[in-house]
């Protein structure tokens, strides 16, 4: 069976050249720092899978990944290396190859995809192919090493270093952003545990006026949103709204149907979700891969929709989810 | 009512452009020490949090590959095809791929999108060579705005296609969860179909804000001199030109 494990050793061994690179690089002032951002970070990619194995004390990984914190406070990593092909030798090179530059690009969605709606029904021997519910994340990491290799055939690439460069000079331009969404999942973790959830739940009922259906509908709504916007996740919002409200008032009390207001609940989460800064993965890292001055300039692009998109969500429930 | 402490944490902290590491750090001490756990266990909640997660890092492994093809030259070829189609305004290009990232998402197809293998070597720089044809060299915010409209238009489209598809996450967890706690018996199918009004409201409202981008970008141009400074192909170049 095809373990999603051995692609998190990819990515680790992926942080460890960069490590090597940057170490290795003396015109880069921030070397030592960046090389041991990256290099801890590839340390915890890998003993990260002995911690979900629970074969290893988990508060080892949890000292690396703080040490991370406090390294990218410090200002780490930096950008590292700009060397790249320049401005004129790209136009030459496009003129020659034309549009073969996009078969490694097209490459990997067709892989991904192909492992996630083919290969992830594939038994062997009684066993699944590929773990349970990480075919897309196998098939990515699978589509990236097949158009790396056909990349490097097709254009020729002196050295196997070549790659890497440019992936470490797009990695330093990400930087710490990159592993935020991890950091935050976490922090989703312990919200729950002081029970952020509650205390939400026990406000939205304070404030919820019995009876009125249009009401009860908008604090529903908002409520999805509000939460998904302070815990970054719809996912987190979901249980907390429908057990204070979505299913007391507006299923039971006013007979909702249950497959419509669920639907249409998580939806006006996910409004909540296009403008908060917490959802890092969706809304800061794309700042950083497009090398954005303003972090926050998707989630401006998104509010402008969020805003009317969340109304739309509260029409369609009030008018169409409940009978009569 | 003290837990709000950590999330105030949070607001104030990306407010402030704070360090977002440093921020979600503190944050996360604060919510474990109201929940009284011990400073080792909010440690160890670190560790099994970030090792359970590391699948939302995986995109990086598209970065060697995202960046070889740049080097020979990907971006100039995306920005020479858009050349070719001169009816495609950067509104009505990121329109189509808003539909396009929404009606893949909807029959499970989340790979074709994403910022790192679509956005930054295709989508950005076409959106991008389509505003220079019509409006000249681009100001740094007219570039700035392009850039986000683009991401925003992959998030928009992923958000509203993927959960008119059966076997998504978040529909699965609205059953798991319903099902189980409420004893009732849903079918996916029907909350995928609940899901449909919506992605069109998403599609019109956004969409309709992708079309209005052009506009824009022409009332910036009159405003702004342009910024003797190329592309996103070019921009590596100029850094490394500077370093020396």
């Amino acid at each position: 069976m095809i373990k999603v494990e051995w692609f998190y050793w990819v990515c680790a061994a992926f942080f460890a050249i960069v490590a090597l690179i940057r170490l290795t690089d003396s015109g880069d002032k921030k070397r030592f720092g960046s090389a041991a951002f990256w290099g801890i970070l590839a340390f915890a990619f890998v003993y990260g899978t002995f911690v979900v194995a629970k074969t290893a004390p988990p508060a080892v990984e949890g000292f690396a990944v703080l040490g991370l914190a406090g390294l990218a406070g410090l200002g780490f990593p930096g950008k590292g290396a700009e060397e790249s092909s320049s401005v004129e030798e790209r136009r030459v090179l496009a003129g020659r190859f034309g549009n073969k530059l996009f078969i490694p690009a097209l490459i990997i969605p067709i892989v991904a995809v192909l492992f996630g709606a083919v290969l992830s029904k594939v038994e062997v021997g009684g066993e699944l192919l590929l773990e349970k519910g990480t075919a897309t994340i196998i098939g990515l990491g699978v589509g990236a090493l097949l158009a790396l290799i056909v990349g490097m055939i097709l254009f020729g690439a002196k050295s196997p270093a070549v790659p890497f460069r440019e992936g470490d000079r797009l990695l330093g331009h990400i930087g710490w952003a990159a592993i935020l969404p991890q950091f935050l999942a976490t922090l989703g973790l312990l919200f729950a545990a002081a029970g952020v959830g509650k205390v939400v739940g026990d406000m939205t009922n304070a404030v919820l006026p019995k009876g009125v259906l249009l009401l009860a509908v908008i604090v529903y709504c908002l409520g999805m949103a509000g939460f998904t916007i302070i815990m970054g996740n719809a996912f987190a919002a979901f249980p907390v709204m429908t057990a204070a409200v979505g299913w007391p008032i507006l299923v039971t009390q006013f007979h909702g149907n249950p497959p419509a207001v669920f639907a249409i609940g998580m939806l006006a989460g996910f409004c909540g979700t296009l403008v908060t800064p917490m959802a890092a993965n969706f809304n800061l890292v794309p700042a950083a891969l497009l090398e954005l001055k303003d972090q926050y300039g998707p989630i401006k692009a998104q509010i402008p929709t969020a805003i009317p998109l969340l109304g739309a969500n509260i029409a369609i429930m009030f008018l169409f989810a409940f009978p009569g | 009512m003290w837990v709000l402490l950590a999330v105030a944490v949070v607001v104030i902290g990306f407010a402030l452009k704070i360090n977002s590491m440093l921020v979600v750090a503190v944050a996360g001490i604060v919510a474990g020490l109201i929940a009284h756990l011990s400073p080792m266990k909010i440690v160890e909640a670190f560790g099994t949090g970030f090792a359970g997660s590391r699948s939302v890092t995986i995109f990086v492994v598209v970065l060697p590959v995202i960046g070889l093809i740049e080097r020979y030259g990907l971006q100039h070829q995306a920005r020479q095809l858009i050349g070719k189609l001169r009816g495609l305004t950067t509104g009505r290009l990121l329109a189509s791929y808003l539909l396009i990232r929404q009606l893949t998402a909807a029959v499970g197809l989340n790979a074709v999108g994403g910022p790192a293998q679509a956005v930054r070597p295709i989508v950005a720089p076409m959106s991008e060579a389509a505003a220079e044809r019509a409006h000249g060299p681009l100001s740094e915010r007219m570039r700035e705005k392009v850039r986000s409209y683009a991401a925003s238009a992959d998030t928009v489209g992923l958000f509203f296609g993927e959960d008119i598809f059966v076997a998504i996450g978040s529909i699965l967890l609205i059953t798991g969860f319903v099902d189980t706690t409420y004893h009732l018996k849903l079918d996916p199918l029907q909350i995928a179909i609940w899901a449909i009004p919506t992605a069109i409201c998403a599609f019109l409202i956004h969409g309709f804000r992708m079309l209005r981008l052009d506009g824009q970008l022409a009332r910036m141009a009159a405003e702004d001199s342009p910024e003797p400074v190329g592309p996103l192909a070019a921009e590596d170049t100029k850094d490394e030109v500077a370093a020396r």
